[in-house]
């Protein structure tokens, strides 16, 4: 709570300093004091502001906006309850927990989280959360190689362009070789490298992204992870949309070792991209190699249950400069609220709102590709965003969808430069049919000649 | 007082070495044992690894502390012993035994001459002490 000095308080410390006011003891040289009122708009009510925020909102928020992006980020309903009680002020003013144990109502949160990430991966262990998915790959890519001793590692060109430009960021430093693995006609990572690559035994680990970048279902067939494990190579998962794990084969079950990813879907808004929240799991033999803070449930001496904080003996506070990493928070807040979320939807509602998601996507791509030069880029089975080819530049249909108050998607082009004449489109289950029809018509009135190349 | 068997040399960071020919079998003395406590975990070096001596190639953690492992000889590791896995606590019960970390192809026999004898490593242990 913050309390300002009353009057009295200031009177009674100018008091003590022997001071007659407080412009005796700041004294501002006439040269540059302001002696003049400052002019302001005269104050407003409560009320009047919110209207005024309110009609400035109208005009810039996506709220005005018919929108069909994801590529990363994606627009779930979101429950109040998620509001009303990560809104608590026992949870919203509390960082990451010093003095953690003292927190028992958020360890059991974290705890509740890891929880949640562990039987939605199919993994052993899941860590108390990490800034965003990208980070989470990069960390998770710093585990394989000090698990490995390898300094070099595999990533598909279909895992999200800004994870893999993070992971850049990241190898500079640590001096590590980061290779691509082509996507495929299909969309999907292309293995046909794979075998000659592994023979080198150089890769820490074969980094691949399920649903990837072009919504693909891309995880890897049973031959590929054998022949990667028989290298001694780690196999990375990234999950960029989490809402996927409700209908998909879970990570582990296809064979990763490691799965990270972007858990924003749950329960956290869209606000300029952030803040999202960063989820890493992995298989008990990676254990100690996990980064940050891990919650663990134990008993007291009188034999309650109670969270500690686990395994810190990898962390930066104790050793030092050879901690596994050097993060040194989690996005507390924003777990909570994926919690809140998972625990309010449940396993059921989890699994249906996945299958909307499936069935608006579905929705979209049919009404879509029956309109003349609008076809699907790739061939491979999606959850929910299609890569969606369109006659002329993508940006140039896009710029003409913006006019209409619709985002159309993303220009993959900006990553892909090859995939110019794409569009990425998701559908949620917030996307209605009247809001598909509204892009058809748009799309329809779409000047081809003057996109057409 | 700390268990210091003869017939085999240590370094000043508690390792204990143990020579045949040119193979070297690494652990951590029986000092270092008790003074870190029930351990829960060696990280170890990899097999076929190259080690240069005197530096930190693994870690023992306890449930006090987390402390590097230093080899004492360098070379090529040869084995390792995947036992401690399932139960590191075998390094407390029996350091030079059971408990042994792992062994190392030398790279050059002459660096054991700078390693203490029994002697030379129960007078340093006894003047921390």
């Amino acid at each position: 709570m913050y309390t300002p000095h009353t009057a009295d308080d200031i009177e009674a410390m100018l008091r003590v300093i022997g001071v007659d006011s407080l412009d005796d003891l700041v004294r501002v040289p006439d040269a540059v004091a302001l002696r003049a009122p400052v002019e302001v708009t005269p104050q407003l009510s409560e009320s009047e502001i919110a209207e005024r925020f309110r009609v400035h909102a109208e005009r810039t928020t996506a709220g005005a906006y018919t929108a069909f992006l994801g590529a990363g980020a994606y627009r779930h309903y979101i429950p109040p309850v998620v509001g009303a009680l990560a809104m608590r002020g026992e949870f919203l003013t509390s960082y990451t927990p010093y003095q953690a144990e003292v927190s028992q109502g958020y360890l059991q949160a974290i705890y509740e989280w890891q929880t949640y990430i562990a039987l939605l991966t199919g993994l052993d262990v899941a860590n108390a959360s990490v800034y965003d998915g990208a980070t989470a790959l990069a960390e998770g890519v710093i585990m394989a190689v000090n698990a490995t001793g390898r300094k070099a590692v595999l990533v598909s060109r279909a895992v999200h362009p800004n994870y893999r430009a993070v992971l850049l960021t990241y190898a500079e430093g640590l001096e590590l070789a980061v290779d691509e693995l082509p996507y495929g006609p299909d969309g999907r990572t292309d293995l046909e490298s794979l075998d000659a690559q592994l023979a080198e035994q150089r890769y820490a680990a074969v980094v691949v992204q399920s649903p990837n970048f072009f919504g693909a279902i891309d995880a890897l067939p049973q031959g590929a992870v054998e022949r990667i494990s028989a290298s001694k190579t780690v196999v990375i998962g990234v999950v960029a949309e989490a809402m996927s794990l409700a209908a998909l084969a879970t990570p582990a079950s296809w064979g990763a070792d490691i799965c990270v990813g972007e858990a924003q879907s749950f329960g956290n808004a869209i606000a300029y991209g952030g803040p999202h929240v960063g989820f890493i799991a992995a298989s008990e033999a990676h254990l100690r190699r996990i980064p940050g803070r891990l919650a663990g449930k134990s008993v007291d001496t009188a034999g309650r249950v109670a969270y500690v904080l686990t395994l810190q003996a990898r962390e930066q506070h104790i050793r030092r400069e050879k901690a596994t990493s050097n993060i040194c928070t989690n996005q507390a807040h924003c777990a909570l609220c994926a919690t809140i979320y998972l625990a309010a939807m449940g396993k059921t509602g989890l699994r249906n709102c996945a299958a909307l998601n499936i069935a608006r996507t579905d929705e979209l791509a049919r009404k879509v590709t029956a309109l003349d030069g609008y076809t699907r880029r790739f061939g491979a089975p999606v959850f929910n965003e299609i890569a969606m080819r369109v006659p002329g530049r993508a940006a140039d249909v896009l710029t003409q969808l913006e006019r209409s108050h619709i985002l159309g998607g993303l220009d993959l082009g900006r990553f892909y430069p090859e995939l110019d004449d794409c569009i990425l489109m998701t559908a949620t289950e917030l996307t209605s049919s009247a809001d598909v029809d509204r892009l058809v018509e748009a799309l329809s009135e779409v000047s081809v000649a003057a996109v057409r190349r | 007082m700390a268990n210091v068997p003869a017939g085999l040399l240590y370094s000043k960071e508690h390792e204990w070495v143990k020579l045949d020919g040119e193979v070297a079998t690494v652990g951590i003395t029986d000092y270092a044992q008790s003074s870190l406590g029930d351990i829960v975990y060696v990280e170890l070096p990899r097999i076929g690894a190259t080690l240069s001596q005197a530096t930190s190639i693994g870690v023992v953690e306890s449930v006090k502390a987390v402390s590097d492992i230093y080899t004492p000889v360098g070379g090529d590791v040869t084995e390792t012993n995947a036992a401690i896995d399932a139960d590191p606590a075998a390094v407390n019960r029996d350091p030079y035994g059971d408990g042994w970390l792992f062994k190392v192809k030398l790279d050059d026999v002459a660096q054991a001459k700078e390693l203490l004898s029994p002697e030379q490593y129960a007078q340093l242990i006894s003047e921390a002490s």
